[in-house]
């Protein structure tokens, strides 16, 4: 029998119950008000009292009204037909939605439980299974999902008897199983997981070890993130979090992107919506929106449901990693959820720590950030969380309770700064403040070495030190002047401006600039340090910036253009031809001291 | 103390606690955010504890007696909608200014949000002449943004023309906090233009009380939504100003105690600006609200929680400033920003144009460190000398608030600027954009 309660008390979505029965933490409960049952969360129970925090509007509920609670956290529903759909934060099926306006109360199937599924076996009667043990395998998309065995059940099981090859529907029995003691247990092709708890369906999270390319190439080169790490990009508005974000999910390496839009614009989500299912996954060739799957709880939606977004969407990414795929979570924006969190506890008038947060906010991102990772599941094989979250700071102000829990735990720190995007120099990761604590890492430094070039780390490392030196020399040159300081000062910017605008900077707009292939990064930061490297012979400072802007300009049109394409090699040749000019003015220069020299003598 | 009236209707007559804003009393059976009369003032629960129900004034609490009368209404604050509304003002609580009755259906305000999958990607641009807009931010139908200006700045000018040129088919003007001279402002110059028939106005002035400014929106949007859902129309809503719009949320907030976050605005701000800013939006069917609106800056400070909050949410903003070297009023190309420009630019306009824009701009700004090096008191080189002309150019022919010319002009104006002062690898257009349309003048 579940626990019934009354409302005893309204404030906002904060919503006070009395019971006599038993209610838990985090358990899901319903208001029945009218002929519509608005689902919330209890968050907390003092006696008789449950508070829960209700992911509708209350509009017009009244004291008295009947709430039955349910006995269970909130759960995602996990199984065939979740991939490329558009879910709310209660991963609500928005398609399946009635009418314009979203109408509370309203709550669908996530997955379609009748559906038939090319349906594979992979174990045997008499195996011996876990949780997250391979059991079956069905198309879903082109991705053969594997149905496991729930994550719920302990111990070691036995497969008692498994269906053959044919075609199934997810809420099929598909195989019992017994446990030691003989007892059975049907299971189907669906389960259900708590999403505030993790799924440790794996044998072993060492540390990673390999990198995600991204296609971006102030990420991959300068500071790249390690399949399976975690990484954050603060920014003020429009800085260019979202677009990096899209950019990320359309270029990177994964198998599968799960997109958590928290709290930020409806307008962004359609964008994905309408563009994904016509873009071209740059790898597969497939549809972009086939391996992408939205959870939207935009900012105009309820506020509670926020929280529970991205632990939905982290949770559905856990059951694919347990499938053995490499996942990439974006969460857009971490901090909305933050002030979710804000929001409710203050209406409870619990003591508040820096600027407002809960007091435990460090600890509740800390938990969810280590949900990612790379792990082995225990077939042997592995899978991957790469988790990107997206911080908005006040005031673009990084030194902000979400900003420094982030710190503290993500391994990647992509800072976007206000002046790189006012000049458009986007994606505008500050090259100098920006890291990424993998490149510390001998395993992810010999990966690099050994995948890319033997040279890779240490062509980046010059990379970062020629840009933190182009900035002392800048800072010097505004200082004194641009004649106060010797003409080396110059050219020492300009390479580093060099970099900036060749490596650093991408059109995330242009079809060919928006993503680049790892090749392609090593061949053009080769290139680049090549230019680096060369000495040159200038009249004056003013010779400098106009030559290197040629320099810049061809570069640039290399890549614009198709890699290695005729266009490319054009463009390639320019800049030959550009570099060349220098180093005959240097040889005619040399000529010319040696001659005096000579005449000297 | 409990009588019926009408069907729904219950009236109370003992208060039991009064603060600036808010009334509490004992009663049974209230809905929460049901709306109620205080004293003849009209209110909204805004908490119930048992049976203490606590209610929001907006009309102030001042005079209000323990004995006060309160109806409870059994329903939440609505609008009459129905296309009687057109050419028509009404104060804060839906009232036609000029008396009279409005003949529609009845609409709750502040209503659902619309299921982002029935939402279709904003793809018509708006033209408004206005370059420093068009070329550089470039608004689409249903986006919402807003001005960032300071106080002294024709803000309402610019967008009383914006509104104009727009081809609107309805114009909603939201004012909060607007001075009583800039409601005939507005007034007269959609009279002037012969647009009162697309018109609709929600009115607080300055003369009546801030907190009633916070039905004002969702009025307005209530009204948009009408017109955009059920007539498939192009509705552009102006909410003028925001800033007091927040004030007066801090206001109610305060007085109940809740804890203040930054710039002592309540903790919920970003939730309760984007809850309206959110209501633009395009349909499928054709119908689209876009939202242009104000945000009044103290000192040009946009870290303030109001406008870094509307930052968050908006997609972009239009920052007014005052060019001293030009002696204009410029749309401010670093700091302003449409993010749905690339929906339309390139697309719905000449090819170059996204180029030629950022090259402009990125010019702007080589303009710009050169002008931060003569302050300093160091030489220009012949580069800076070009690039500070560039920029005088540029502000007065382009980012002039007073520029009203089409897109395809704008670019060639730029192409002309681009070659008057500079070589084609300076500007750093793509190979194809300078044989095409460069103009080697220089
Ligand atoms: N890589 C890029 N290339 C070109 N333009 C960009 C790029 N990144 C950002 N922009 C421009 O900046 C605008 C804002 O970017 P974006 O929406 O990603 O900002 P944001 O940091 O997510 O802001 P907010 O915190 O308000 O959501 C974009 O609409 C676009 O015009
Ligand atoms: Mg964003």
């Amino acid at each position: 029998m579940n626990t019934i309660g009354n409302v005893t008390g309204i404030i906002a979505n904060l919503v006070i119950v009395e019971t006599e029965g038993t209610t838990a933490q985090n358990e899901i409960c319903f208001i029945k008000h009218g002929d519509t049952r608005l689902m919330a969360e209890v968050i907390k129970v003092v006696g008789n009292k449950s508070y829960i925090q209700v992911f509708e509007s209350t509009r017009g509920l009244k004291v008295g009204t009947k709430v039955e609670f349910m006995g269970h956290m909130l759960e995602a529903t996990l199984g065939p037909g979740i991939l490329s759909k558009n879910f709310d934060g209660l991963q609500n099926d928005l398609h399946k939605m009635e009418g314009v306006f979203l109408k509370r109360g309203q709550y669908t199937d996530p997955i379609e439980m009748d559906k038939k599924y090319k349906y594979k076996v992979l174990a045997k009667q008499g195996d011996k299974v876990v949780a997250g043990s391979w059991l079956a395998e069905v198309e879903e998309n082109w991705i053969p999902h594997k149905i496991m065995v729930p994550f719920t059940f302990k111990g070691e099981y036995t497969v008692k008897s498994i269906k053959g090859d044919g075609e199934y529907a997810p809420k099929e029995t598909i195989a019992v199983l017994t446990d030691k003691d003989g007892k059975a247990y049907d299971v189907t092709m669906v389960q259900k997981w708590p999403v505030k708890v993790p799924i440790r369906a794996y044998t072993d999270k060492p540390r990673p070890f390999k990198i995600l390319e991204t296609g971006i190439r102030v990420m991959d080169t300068l500071n790249p993130i390690a399949e399976g790490g975690t990484g954050f990009i603060p920014g003020p508005f429009g800085s260019g979090k979202t677009v990096l974000q899209h950019n990320l999910s359309k270029n990177a390496e994964a198998d599968l992107v799960i997109i958590a839009a928290c709290g930020e614009r409806a307008n962004e989500v359609v964008e994905i919506f309408t563009e994904f299912p016509e873009l071209d996954d740059p790898r597969t060739g497939r549809k972009l929106m086939e391996r992408t799957t939205i959870i939207a709880n935009t900012s105009n939606m309820p506020v509670a449901a926020r929280e529970a977004s991205v632990y939905t969407a982290m949770t559905i990414a856990e059951y694919y990693r347990a499938m053995g795929l490499k996942i990439l979570l974006l969460a857009d924006s971490t901090s909305r959820w933050a002030q979710a969190l804000r929001e409710m506890s203050n209406r409870m008038e619990e003591l508040p720590g820096p600027d407002g947060f809960p007091m435990d906010l460090s600890a509740i991102i800390a938990n969810f950030y280590s949900r990612a990772g790379f792990v082995y599941l225990p077939n042997g094989k592995s899978g991957s969380i790469t988790f990107i979250g997206t911080v908005s700071p006040a005031g673009g102000n990084l030194k902000e309770p979400v900003t420094e829990s982030t710190k503290k735990v993500a391994r990647c720190f992509y800072a976007l700064s206000q002046d790189r995007a006012d000049s458009k120099r986007y994606p505008a990761i500050d090259p100098i403040d920006s890291y990424s604590k993998y490149l510390e890492y001998p395993e992810i430094a010999e990966y690099l070495n050994k995948t890319i070039d033997e040279n890779w780390t240490a062509s980046v490392f010059k990379a970062k030190d020629i840009l933190l030196r182009g900035k002392e020399a800048y800072e010097q040159i505004n200082i004194l002047g641009d004649d106060g300081v010797p003409l080396e000062y110059h050219i020492r910017y300009w390479k580093s401006e060099l970099i900036d605008f060749v490596i650093l900077q991408q059109d995330a707009f242009d079809k060919i600039d928006a993503s680049s292939s790892l090749d392609r990064q090593n061949f053009m930061l080769r290139r680049t340090l090549e230019i680096t490297d060369m000495d040159f012979d200038f009249d004056s400072f003013e010779d400098v910036g106009l030559y290197f802007k040629r320099v810049i300009n061809a570069l640039k049109q290399m890549n614009y253009s198709v890699y290695e394409s005729e266009e490319f090699d054009k463009n390639k040749k320019e800049l030959h031809k550009v570099l060349k000019e220098q180093q005959e003015k240097k040889e005619a220069t040399a000529e010319g001291s040696k001659e005096k020299e000579e005449v000297k003598a | 103390m409990e009588k019926e009236t009408k069907a729904f209707q219950r009236v109370y007559t003992k208060l039991f606690q009064l603060t600036k804003a808010t009334v509490s009393l004992k009663a049974k059976g209230i809905g929460n955010e049901e709306l109620a009369i205080v004293d003849g003032r009209l209110a909204q629960v805004v908490k119930i504890m048992d049976d203490m129900v606590t209610l929001q004034i907006f009309g102030g609490t001042e005079g209000i007696a323990t004995n006060a009368e309160v109806i409870f209404a059994g329903k939440a604050p609505s609008l009459k909608v129905g296309d009687d509304l057109a050419g028509r003002f009404f104060n804060a609580y839906g009232e036609p200014m000029e008396g009279g009755e409005i003949i529609g259906k009845e609409r709750e305000i502040g209503g659902p949000s619309v299921n982002p999958v029935r939402r279709k990607q904003p793809s018509e641009f708006i033209p408004t002449g206005i370059a420093g807009i068009d070329l550089n931010n470039a608004l689409v139908t249903g986006q919402k943004i807003p001005f960032f200006a300071d106080p002294d700045q024709p803000f309402n000018q610019v967008m009383a023309m914006v509104a104009l040129r727009a081809k609107a088919d309805k114009i909603i003007l939201a004012g909060m906090g607007l001075t009583r001279d800039d409601y005939l402002y507005f007034k007269n110059v959609f009279d002037n233009a012969g647009a009162l028939d697309r018109i609709v106005g929600f009115i607080n002035t300055t003369e009546e009380p801030p907190v009633e400014r916070l039905l004002v929106p969702d009025m307005a949007l209530a009204a948009a939504e009408y017109f955009a859902v059920e007539k498939n129309e192009k509705v552009l809503v102006l909410l003028t100003d925001m800033t007091l719009y927040s004030d007066a949320l801090s206001i109610v907030s305060n007085r109940m105690d809740q804890i203040p976050s930054k710039d002592s605005m309540p903790g919920s701000l970003y939730s309760d600006l984007a809850r309206l800013y959110e209501k633009a939006v395009q349909f499928p069917d054709g119908g689209s609200i876009t939202i242009i609106a104000v945000t009044t800056l103290s000192g040009g400070d946009i870290t303030h929680a109001v406008p870094d909050n509307t930052g968050y949410i908006t997609e972009g903003q239009l920052f007014l400033r005052k060019d001293s070297d030009v002696g204009k009023v410029i749309v401010d190309p670093f700091r302003s920003l449409s993010r749905l420009k690339q929906l339309v630019i390139g697309k719905k306009t000449r090819e170059d144009h996204p180029q030629v824009m950022n090259a402009a701009v990125r010019l702007y700004a080589d303009a710009a460190n050169a002008k931060t090096k003569q302050e300093n008191g160091f030489d220009l080189t012949d580069y800076d000398e070009r690039s500070l002309e560039f920029a005088k150019e540029y502000s007065r022919k382009l980012l002039a608030i007073d520029v009203n010319i089409d897109t395809n002009e704008m670019l060639e104006t730029a192409y002309d600027l681009f070659s008057t002062y500079f070589k084609p690898e300076e500007v750093g257009l793509k190979q194809q954009f300078i044989e095409k349309y460069w103009k080697n003048k220089s």
